[in-house]
């Protein structure tokens, strides 16, 4: 069974980003960019399935600009098998990608398909429920257990209350929640061996998606800061300010 | 133009997060609800009478019971005709199910937004919260899901008119197995007008629940918890705090041997008052509370605890 894993190259999740001055958009010229942790998750997820011999074959799949290229080397030092890097330099709407990813999917027919739940960038969680959608497959969201049984996979999910479990049918979307697994760190070997892997090129023309961009970001400011606060000697004081000065004991 | 909100609900409750929708909703036109549930005629009595809401859709099937996406969105498909907004709470039940609603009307989806600027205009976070963006669409159909601490609950008040509309047909693509809810007295965290939140510093479940507890108990509050904390296994996974966690504005927020990474501020930074507890005085999270004290944890919840109950 052959699985599919996506991956984003985004800015590293310890950089704290700064709004651009004319407010365009954040400033990454310059700044560490990594594989979103939750997508590091994903392949985790995959690379275990294959070692358990669940999968046979991973394939990972990245889609932006050049560089997304060390993004899918990384995954396959993690152990995919092979990547497919869908080149574009347009800003890509979820649903663009859902739609990419989709138009990849027919083409490698894969029985599971494995995301992030959300990109530390753009925040959206919507990428994998849109894809599941498109490939009218079945979805299991948030996941933080996952175990292939057959024709269905057990999905075990983050929810408000606590957690739920799915059994979903093949071909299924999963979107790895943070505690899903701890990914593995990568060895220099694997490294030096990722570098022979496979990686096709392709664009979004090649495979026929239009990514024309259906909403229009006209700012990006800074958040409002909060007004700086005080330290207290003692807790008495703290009992004092909460009660006279914010009012809300 | 009319909005379409989808219910959220256990067939036997409203999920008191689907009122923030509500509010937010009505800045954009006449507020329809969908309840699609098994057995939930409950459900559609207490929606119709949310203030703002003009009418309530009601399918019925034994399929709808456990909210599952897949059955849902060809539902929610077959009624949007009518529709410029479909929209939700952003809970785990809106961010599950709306995406897959968007893709199949083709529509974008504006995750998570905070303001409704006009009716085609709209601000979300981005990067953990550490930027806000303005977004546009002319989109015909706009699919969007609300932050919960950013619009009040609507109130009741309201006298809709119920209309049951056909099921769509079961799908059967995924078949919910079980449910394994944390038991607890105390309000959902999401909603609770104080929040006691704990860290990696209390060292062990034991002492998060010693320490933590008698404090949360004087206001009724609920407990949260940084994502170090939930790892170590102190609190259970829900009660996470942060961008991959829950998001809260609660009255008073208590942030107690929590370091203040850009990760956890970025679901707790909203709360009117932040009180911080931390030995480091250089810990982020100084820098987003208004009241801090240096010092050990372990002897200043204690006296803190004694303090507040006299």
């Amino acid at each position: 069974m052959k699985a599919l894993v996506a991956v984003k190259r985004v800015v590293d999740y310890n950089v704290k980003v700064r709004v651009k001055a004319d407010g365009s958009d954040v400033d990454i010229d310059n700044v560490k960019m990594s594989m979103n942790p939750f997508d590091e998750v994903a392949v985790e997820e995959a690379v275990r399935l294959k070692e358990a011999g669940k999968i046979s074959e991973i394939v990972a799949v990245s889609l932006g600009g050049k560089k997304s290229e060390e993004t899918l080397r990384t995954a396959l030092a993690m152990g995919a098998d092979r990547a497919v890097h869908v080149e574009t330099d347009a800003k890509l709407e979820p649903l663009a990608v859902a739609k990419l990813l989709k138009a990849v999917a027919d083409k490698e027919a894969p029985q599971l398909l494995l995301l992030g739940k959300q990109a530390i960038d753009d925040d959206a969680n919507q990428t994998a429920q849109m894809l599941a959608a498109l490939l009218g497959a079945a979805q299991g969201t948030f996941a933080c257990k996952v175990a292939l049984e057959n024709s269905e996979v057990l999905v075990t999910r983050e929810v408000d209350g606590g957690e739920e479990t799915l059994a979903l049918k093949l071909p299924a979307v999963i979107s790895a929640d943070l505690r899903l697994n701890e990914p593995r760190f990568v060895k220099l070997p694997n490294i030096m061996a990722a570098k022979k892997k496979p990686l096709e090129k392709t664009t979004p023309a090649d495979l026929g998606v239009d990514i024309s961009p259906k909403t229009n970001v006209v700012k990006v400011a800074e958040p409002k800061p909060r007004q700086a606060g005080i330290k207290v000697g003692s807790v008495a004081e703290l009992v004092e300010k909460l009660k006279n000065e914010a009012k809300v004991i | 133009m009319s909005v379409l909100i989808i219910a959220e609900h256990n067939n036997q409750q409203l999920n008191p997060a689907t009122l923030h929708a509500v509010t937010a909703a009505a800045k954009l036109g006449e507020v329809h609800i969908l309840v699609a549930g098994s057995n939930a005629a409950a459900i559609a009595e207490s929606a119709r009478q949310i203030n703002g809401v003009t009418k309530v859709l009601l399918a019925d099937a034994p399929y709808y019971g456990e909210a599952l996406a897949e059955e849902i969105t060809p539902l929610v498909v077959k009624l949007a005709g009518d529709y410029r907004y479909i929209g939700a709470t952003a809970t785990a039940f809106g961010k599950n199910l709306l995406p897959r609603i968007a893709a199949l009307l083709d529509a974008p989806q504006i995750s998570d937004l905070t303001e409704v600027v006009d009716n085609k205009t709209f601000i979300r976070p981005i990067y953990a919260g550490n930027a806000f963006e303005t977004v546009q669409s002319d989109a015909p159909k706009l699919v969007l899901t609300f932050r919960a601490t950013s619009f009040d609950a609507a109130e009741n008040g309201g006298n809709a008119q119920i209309q049951t509309v056909e099921a769509a047909p079961a799908q059967n693509l995924s078949r919910f197995v079980k449910r394994e809810l944390t038991q607890s007295d105390r309000p959902e965290l999401t909603q609770a007008k104080v929040v006691v939140a704990g860290g990696r510093a209390l060292g062990s479940a034991e002492q998060f629940n010693a320490l933590l507890m008698p404090l949360a108990d004087i206001f009724g509050a609920a407990i949260g918890a940084s994502r170090a904390a939930v790892d170590a296994e102190y609190a259970p996974n829900d009660a996470q705090v942060g961008q991959t966690g829950k998001v809260v504005a609660p009255q008073l927020y208590f942030a107690i041997g929590i370091s203040g990474a850009i990760q956890h501020t970025a679901g707790m930074q909203d709360s009117k008052v932040i009180v911080a507890i931390n030995k480091d005085p250089d810990a982020p999270i100084f820098s987003v509370s208004d009241y801090g004290i240096v010092g050990d944890l372990f002897d200043i919840v204690p006296q803190l605890t004694t303090a507040l109950k006299s």
